[in-house]
Parts: structure tokens; sequence; C-alpha cells
């Protein structure tokens, strides 16, 4: 998928649990993204970040730092 | 296994059923017990006698016109009609005497005298009430010569008669010819309290009373008539009828199944002969519809015998060449070979499924089964994903299970209804009469949404408030109705503190409290005057019984999983959950969604939505199909696309499903499509998705196969096999056709083997059996040793998941933004003519009322641009554009244009964007920003798709 569609999706799943009460919000984006999102999305985020990561919330890229690693 | 079905009773009881004490009387001699308000006629029809009758039925409220269904009572005067008098305790009924049947005779006579007499070649013949009436009460002879008549089109002068009116038959499915008609009222009767619509009346006054659709100047097709055919369904004496039967003769058997358009899930009796179907009646033991259906479901199933059907299956080399006829055979090992090489090549994950809410539960479960047992990966998904994937995650997360709360019945005791981001009388047509009976006896409704939709007001229903919001802006208004409920003391805390986590709800309050939610200061950004979002949020917190009713406008928006939270929140704070006439029901689109999703078609869930991570849960179905389950979540639809442009998806089994026009951003489902190497399409037609497919594997219709389908109410209803499957199998068996060339080693020899291990593996599931279903008609699951007949509400004492659970729900505005290119918000919808990607209903006559997709456009913007009415129009996005004709209409606020998406020319989905909700990856086709203007004619998008579809759909002779 291109970069900026997963820039956006990862953001939107951040602001959305930012919003939440508690400050426990990467932790619970860390848990959507491993409950939803396939190994090989999970595996461009991270390769993205290890890139830089333009763009992304801190709190997604708090999250994909959570994640376990994944065989893409 | 019984293929077929012989209706169990179903006679015609005269009148609706009543509620009330019991009350004894006695009927020629049989004491019978009914409950109070019964009618004489129901209480005699209950004891087994049938009093003659041309102006009653069980359906509508009695009349007392016909003055057939007299009787005697002792003790009182004359001879009242059996239809309008109810029962007293001790009544003694006399329905047989000479005095009732010289009146019975008498009356029958006169109507006979004013009546064609009936030939040999009726279409009505032995399907007319008036005959039958005629033959009960012996009449013989008829000694009136008429003076004037309706019947005859010359007088017996040679004179035109002035009286006599030509045979409408305006409308595609059914005629009226004045002549046979007895105005009895009962069509007339029927549109008002069955439909709701009111479009027939009675003009005129004695002799020149005639039964009219729309003003005198209308026909049927031009009256506000919605084809649904109760009329028609009542109708005594033939005046009106279907066309089919008129052309085929009257059926022979039939044969009870369920409908396979939207899900509201209506049972009909399919009446044939032989094999050939002649007219689909709705059936009355049908939980879901009581006896009505709409225009698609009783009539619109010509498709199933279309020339477009493709019957074959064919294979080719690539999408550039033509298609190539072959034997199932060749058509299963060209797929296997390519399936196996992809996966060999590229690896286990890189091939997947898509699952149909158009087929039986049965077929769904061997997809998903498919890429998990033999593809042994979790890509699978299914078109839910496009539609109601928010409600699973949404009313998981709050309540704990993903489905409806209530029955359908549950309408009959709602006080207040919010019916939100939801079009129920084109969607949902059924339901939409039944709601539409209960406002007319008081209920109060709120509407919300952008448009307004026919229920905002039309004949005797008035939305109390219309809270029109500006495209996108759901979470904001449904928090600002939480808001005053919270600020003002409506909360129901009584309910809450019982029922649900008290702590999250501190929270909560706490959070919606803030002034940010308040109405006035939302109202700047979502368009709704904050007086009328007070009123509309008093009433539903204190006008008894509240029920919500959403559809896709809730769901498919970048917030879609936010707002169903929203609407859970509404509930639980006004304390309605559990217990009939409240609940959070969502209105599904396709027959079977709910079953798709139910039956594990998620990539990140199996069956009974238990997530593949849970080591239990996949124990379960890894003992029951002996190999290993990934424990990884698999691609959704979208990332199924985005990954066959990267180059690592390269196979697609996709059944009954047509992504190309369904899903959003049409160019990017074309190019993920156009770089796989195997795209296997299971449908009838060669739809959209077929123009990028290797493989077409022909299906079967919802009349050629057995299997079930679970509509919204969460109700499992029988689909059973009217006729043999004109490909030669039903899906469920090239399903496993394909999955054993794959080494399965799978044999169903029936689905109700396939039911069988749902339920061995499916707690919500465990007590349904195909015999149960038989026998009850339908159940709801849960269905297990808890509740063995199934559950009609849920959440009675307690919620799924413990307690309910308030989730904060913020506002947070899409990216998607009208700006100086883009300054309109385009919105789409669907209407009651058409269905989905209008495969099915493009192929009948439904394209009388809808031929093209239209784009609604308010006035003012109309005018800015020089649009008039029917002028052709460019529609653009940062996606795509499209040209169309424009409807100039103030059902649309200024700022926002509309359509619908149904006809694949116009690819309204050319238009829409890749944005989707946060959670679940469900489009945002609800909210695109456009740009509307003048065009001479279709676009070169249009041109090339359609160079490329016909290209595509060539199809070799086949070699002999």
């Amino acid at each position: 998928m291109s970069p900026e569609k997963m820039v956006h999706m990862a953001n939107q799943i951040a602001a959305f649990f930012k919003s939440q009460p508690g400050a426990d919000a990467a932790e619970r984006v860390a848990a959507h993204l491993s409950d939803f999102w396939e190994p090989r999305m999970r595996a461009q985020l991270l390769a993205y970040i290890a890139e830089g990561g333009a763009g992304l919330d801190p709190v997604a890229i708090a999250a994909a730092q959570r994640l376990k690693p994944v065989a893409a | 296994m019984k293929d077929f079905i012989i209706p169990w009773d179903d006679r015609d009881m005269g009148t609706p059923e009543r509620q009330g004490a019991p009350v004894t009387l006695s009927i020629d001699g049989f004491e019978v017990t009914v409950p109070e308000g019964t009618s004489v006629m129901r209480a005699a029809a209950e004891a087994g006698i049938e009093v003659p009758k041309l102006c009653a039925t069980d359906s509508v409220d009695a009349f007392g016109s016909c003055r057939l269904c007299l009787v005697e009572i002792e003790g009182r005067k004359g001879t009242p009609a059996s239809c309008t008098t109810p029962v007293a305790p001790g009544m003694v009924v006399h329905t047989q005497s000479e005095k009732v049947n010289r009146l019975r005779k008498g009356v029958m006579e006169l109507y006979a005298s004013d009546h064609p007499a009936i030939g040999l070649t009726d279409a009505a013949n032995g399907d007319s009430e008036l005959q039958k009436m005629a033959a009960r009460v012996g009449l013989r002879e008829v000694r009136y010569e008429p003076l004037a008549d309706h019947v005859h089109r010359r007088l017996a002068d040679g004179t035109a008669n002035p009286d006599w009116r030509p045979v409408d038959d305006s409308n595609p499915y059914f005629t009226y010819d004045p002549a046979k008609c007895i105005v009895c009222s009962l069509c007339v009767r029927a549109c008002d309290e069955v439909q709701g619509t009111f479009a027939l009346t009675i003009e005129g006054r004695g002799f020149d009373s005639r039964m009219s659709a729309g003003t005198g100047l209308d026909d049927y097709l031009s009256s506000d008539c919605v084809s649904c055919g109760a009329c028609v369904q009542v109708c005594p004496t033939g005046s009106l009828q279907e066309k089919s039967v008129a052309e085929m003769g009257l059926p022979e058997r039939s044969v009870i199944t369920t409908c396979a358009y939207c899900g509201v899930g209506c049972s009909f009796k399919a009446e044939l002969r032989g094999d050939e179907l002649v007219r689909m009646e709705p059936y009355k033991g049908g939980k879901a519809n009581r006896g009505h259906s709409c225009v698609k479901g009783r009539f619109a199933w010509g498709y199933a015998t279309h020339k477009d059907r493709i019957l074959s299956p064919m294979i080719r080399e690539t999408i550039n060449e033509p298609w190539r006829e072959v034997s199932w055979d060749e058509a299963i090992g060209f797929a296997t070979n390519r399936l196996k090489a992809i996966q060999e090549r590229y690896g286990r994950k890189s091939v997947g499924v898509i699952t149909s809410s158009r087929c039986t539960n049965e077929e769904t479960y061997l997809v998903q089964k498919l890429t998990r047992a033999v593809f042994m990966n979790n890509n699978t998904d299914t078109c839910a994903r496009v539609c109601h994937s928010p409600t699973g995650y949404g009313l998981g997360q709050t309540f704990g299970t993903s489905a409806g709360t209530q029955d359908f019945d549950s309408v009959e005791h709602t006080d207040v209804v919010i019916v939100i981001g939801a079009n129920p009388t084109d969607g949902h047509p059924v339901f939409a009469s039944r709601l539409k009976r209960r406002l007319r006896q008081g209920a109060q409704l709120i509407v919300i949404d952008p448009r307004r939709i026919d229920l905002v007001k039309s004949a005797h229903v008035r939305a109390a408030h219309h809270l029109q919001l500006r495209p996108g802006t759901n979470v904001a208004v449904v928090s600002a109705l939480a808001h005053v409920i919270v600020a003002e003391g409506l909360a129901n805390e009584a309910f809450i503190r019982e029922r649900c986590d008290w702590d999250e709800y501190l929270t909560y309050a706490e959070f919606i409290r803030d002034p940010r939610h308040s109405p006035e200061a939302t109202e700047a950004l979502t368009g709704v005057p904050a007086a009328e979002l007070r009123a509309a949020a008093r009433l539903f917190a204190k006008g008894g019984n509240g029920s919500i009713y959403y559809g896709l406008g809730v769901t498919e928006h970048s917030q879609g999983s936010t707002a169903v939270m929203g609407i859970a929140n509404l509930a639980m704070l006004t304390g309605n959950i559990g217990r009939e006439g409240v609940g959070v029901n969502p209105l599904r689109g396709q027959n079977n969604v709910q079953g798709s999703c139910d039956m594990g078609s998620f990539p990140h869930e199996l069956p009974g939505y238990r997530h593949v991570k849970n080591p239990d849960v996949r124990a379960i179905f890894e003992k029951a199909w002996g190999v290993a389950i990934d424990p990884e979540p698999g691609l959704r639809i979208p990332n199924m696309l985005d990954a066959a442009v990267d180059g690592s998806f390269k196979g697609l089994y996709c059944q009954g499903e047509d992504i190309l026009q369904s899903d959003p951003d049409t160019r990017h489902v074309a190019a993920g499509l156009a770089a796989m190497d195997c795209v296997i399409v299971h449908d009838l037609f060669l739809n959209e998705t077929a123009n990028y497919a290797h493989v077409f594997l022909p299906g079967s219709s919802f009349l050629e196969k057995n299997g079930t389908f679970t509509n919204a109410e969460r109700r499992i209803n029988m689909v059973r096999k009217v006729m043999a499957p004109k490909n030669g199998y039903e899906d469920w068996e090239v399903t496993q056709l394909l999955a054993n060339a794959l080494g399965a080693g799978w044999n169903y020899t029936h689905p109700s083997q396939i039911m069988d291990e749902i339920a061995a593996t499916t707690p919500s599931f465990a007590g349904v059996t195909y015999d149960l279903i038989d026998r009850m008609g339908s159940v709801q699951w849960p269905c297990n040793e808890k509740s063995p007949e199934g559950t009609p509400l849920m959440h009675v004492d307690g919620f799924v998941r413990g307690k309910g659970r308030f989730i904060v729900t913020e506002y947070l505005a899409t990216d998607e933004k009208a700006g100086p290119r883009f300054p309109l918000l385009l919105t789409t919808g669907r209407i009651l003519s058409q269905y989905n990607v209008g495969a099915q209903t493009r192929r009948t006559a439904n394209t009388v009322w809808h031929d093209q997709d239209l784009l609604e456009i308010h006035p003012h913007d109309a005018e800015n641009r020089g649009i008039k009415n029917g002028d052709w129009v460019r529609l653009a996005s940062r996606s795509g554009e499209t040209t169309l004709r424009a409807k100039v209409t103030d059902r649309v606020a200024p700022g926002v244009v509309y359509t619908t998406f149904h006809h694949p020319d116009t690819q309204a989905n050319v238009v829409t964007t890749d944005f989707s909700d946060w959670a679940t990856n469900c489009p945002e086709y609800k909210v695109t920003a456009v740009q509307v203007g003048r065009s001479n004619g279709p676009s070169d998008w249009q041109e090339d798709y359609a160079a490329q579809a016909a290209n595509s759909r060539r199809i070799l002779p086949a070699a002999e």
C-alpha cells in the first residue's frame, strides 16, 4: 500500500485511542494493529518507521515499537 | 432430506389476530375460545368453519362492505356481518341458516349482475374468490338485467359505453382490469394498512365508485404505487392479476423459501408449475415479513432465467483474451494449477477468498474454510467489510456481540424511533411498512440524515424531528444527543448502575457533559439547529420505549465504528436495551450479511466472532479440520488489493460479489485485480469483476439450492431448492470441487451436514439443525442449550460481555473535506426498485422505475452552475470523474449531492476515495468532496471502461 495511505490509517487509529481515557494509548494501538493488521502491513509500518516514519503520529510510532516481530 | 415443503396452515382467517383475555362462545354448536376483540369470522375460522367473504382478509382490518359474511346471533336483531362483530362471552352464533343463505345468495346475485361472466379463457379462473363464493352460496341464476354497467366496452346499441375503462397494464408485473372490480376496497386497504403508501383510492360515489391508482389522470405506473403487490395478493376477483399468471397459468405446487434480496429476509411461497416459477407470494408464517413483500422479492426474480446468465465454466490465459467454454474438470484443473503455482512461487499468503453476503451460510462457511484449511492462511473477507464491519467492531466493544438486539416484531412495541443513516422505505421496504404502521398508531420518529428521505414526510407519516446533518458529522450529532441527555439529567441511572460498568459511565458522563459536545457548540459544524437537536434528545429520553435503527449512513465513514459505539451509548444511557420495543438495530444491506459475518468471513476471526489469535478457538477448528490454523489475521479486501498492487497477493477466489463495481476507488480496484495471476469469479453473470478474471465458475440462483440465510434479526431462515441448478451444481458443491482438487478431501453431500459442522464448532449455533428450522420455520441465534429455541431479544438479563461498556466518542473530522477545488459533498445510497450493484434487478423489468443513476443536487447549487433538471453533468473528485444526469431537488441540502450506484456505466465509485473507517477499513462511501459541472456526455474513463468491458466479455464459440 502507498506510504501515504498507511500513515493515514495508522494515524486514524492513534487518533481514536488518544481520545480515550487512560495513559495506555500506545498499548491499545499496538493491540489493535496486532489484531487487525496482517503481518505484511505491520512489517511495512515497521520498515517505514526504520526509515524515519515521516508523518506518523508519535503514538503510532510508539505503538509500532511494541509490536512483536513479524515474519513478513 | 425434504426438498419440497407443502405450506403448513396458512388459511385466511378473515380478520387480524388480536391479543386479549380469553372469550368463549359457541359457533354452530362448537365451543371456541379466542382472545377478546377477535371477530366472529375469525373465531369461526379458529373452529374450522369458513364463513363466506369477499372483502375481508386477515392482513387488514375488517370493513364490512361485501355483506356476504352475514351470520345470525341468538338474542340479536338482524344478521350482523361476522367480520366486524367482535365476540362476546356466551355468544351463540349460527353461520348457516335458511335466512343467511338466502341473503348471501341475493348479495352474490347482485355482484354477478354487474360483473363480467367469467369464461374458460380468463386468467383469474381458479384464482378468483368471487367464483368460489358464487359456488359456495349456490348461485345458479341472475335475474337482473343491467341498465347501466361498467363491464361492456359497447352498449347494446353499439355505441361506446362511457362507464367502461380499459385495462391498466402500465405496471410491468400486474394488470388492473376495472371491469372485474367489485369495489370491495381490499386493495386500497392493503395499500394503506399493510404497505402504508396510500397510493390507491376509491373515487366517485355510488355506482360511479372506482378504484383508482393515484388521481384520475394517473395510471398505476405514474401513481405513488411502489409495486409491492399487496393489492394484487388480496384482490378477490382477479381484477388485479399478475402478468406471470396470465402468461403461464396457475401454479400447481408451492415451496416455502427465503428472499435473496435485502437483509429483511422475507419468507415466500415460491409457486411453481413443474420447475417453472409462476409467482412468488409472501408467506404469512414468515416471522420477518408477516405476509408482506416489496417489488424486488415478489416480482423481480426474472434474472434467474435471464439470457445473460452464464451456465458453463470458462477460462482464459490472460484477461485480454476472449473466454473459452470448458468442462468443469478443465476449469477446476486450470484454477488449481494456477493457485498452486502462485503459492509455490509467492508463498502461502499470496492467495485468498472473498465470501458472499448473497450466498448461504453453508456456502460462506465453506469458502472461509477453503482459505483457512486448504490455502492455510486467513485471507478471507466479505462484502460486509464495505458495509457493516463497523457494526461488528462497535457493538462487539460495547455490548459484547455483533448483532442487532431485537426481532422485527419489536417495532410494534416502540414509542420513539431514531432512524439514522438508513432509508428503510427504499433499502428495507418491508421493515419500513411495519415501522410506518407503528408510526400511524402514534409512535414518534426522529430522522437523522443529510437527505430528506421518504420517512421524513409521506402519507400519514411525519417525523417529529429531522436532523439534517452535514455528511460526516454523525459522531458529533450522536454525542450532542448524549450530551443533552446527560447534562439535563435524563439518563436512566438505575439501568446504568444495574447493567453497565458504573466507573466507565462516570468517565463517559464527564466527557460528554463537556460544553464542546453541546448542540450549540456543534451546530456550526453539523448544520443541525441546536433547539431541534435538544428537542429530539428529550423526546428520545422521555418518550417511552426508544429504539434505534441504523444503516450504512452510520458505518460507511472514517468514524463509522465510533458512531456505532455512540449509538450503543445512547441506548444504554436511556435504558433502551433488553426488552421489546427498544434496542439497537443495524439494518443489513444484503440478504446474508449477518450470516456471512457469523460464519467467520472476516480475516481476524473464526466462525462465531472469535479471534484467530486465541489458541482455544483455533484448537476447536484444528481438531475438526485436521490442520494447523494461522494465528495471524489475514488481509481485508482493501488490503488484498493493496498487496496485489505491491506484488505479494496474486490469486483470488471471489464468490458472488462484484468488487469492481461495489468497492470504492474503482481505478485502484481495477489495478489490484489486473496485477493478479489468477482471479476466479463464481457468479451468475459476467459481472464487472469478471472483466479481470481468468476463471469463471457459473453460480446457482437462490431458487436452485438448499441452505440458510441469516437476516438482520439474527433469524436463520431456510432457503429451499425449488428447481435443479441450471449450471449443474449448487454453489457449495462448486467450492467443494475446487477444495477437493486442491486435496481437501471434503465429502459433504447436503448443506445440512455443513450446518451440523457449524453447530459443532460454534457455541451460538450449537442447537441449530435443519430439523429444528423445518419444525420452527426459523430460529434466531444464539440457539444452544440455554436457549434451545433461539433468542428473539438479546441482552435481556445482562449484556453478552457482562456489563455494558460506555466508550468515549470524540468527534474527529474526516480528512475528506470540501474545499475550493471540490466544494460539494457527495453521499451515496440506493433506491427501492434496484438492488446493490444491480446485477439482478437491472435484468428485470424493475428498470422501468430506475434505468440510470441520477445526481441529486439542490436548486441553489444547480443554478450556480447553470445546471437544469435532466442535464448531463460531470461529477469529479480527487479519485476520478464520471458523468450522469442531474436531478434538481431540495431533498438534499445546499452543498450536498447524492447518487445511487446501481449502474456500472455510471460507476459512482470511480469518484469515491480510499479513505476508510479507522477500525475496520470500511470505506467512506458517504463523504466525498466533489465538484459538479455541465458536461456533454460520457467521460473518457466511461468510454474506456465500456470498451474494456466489451472486449473482456467476448466468449469464443464452443469447440465441437
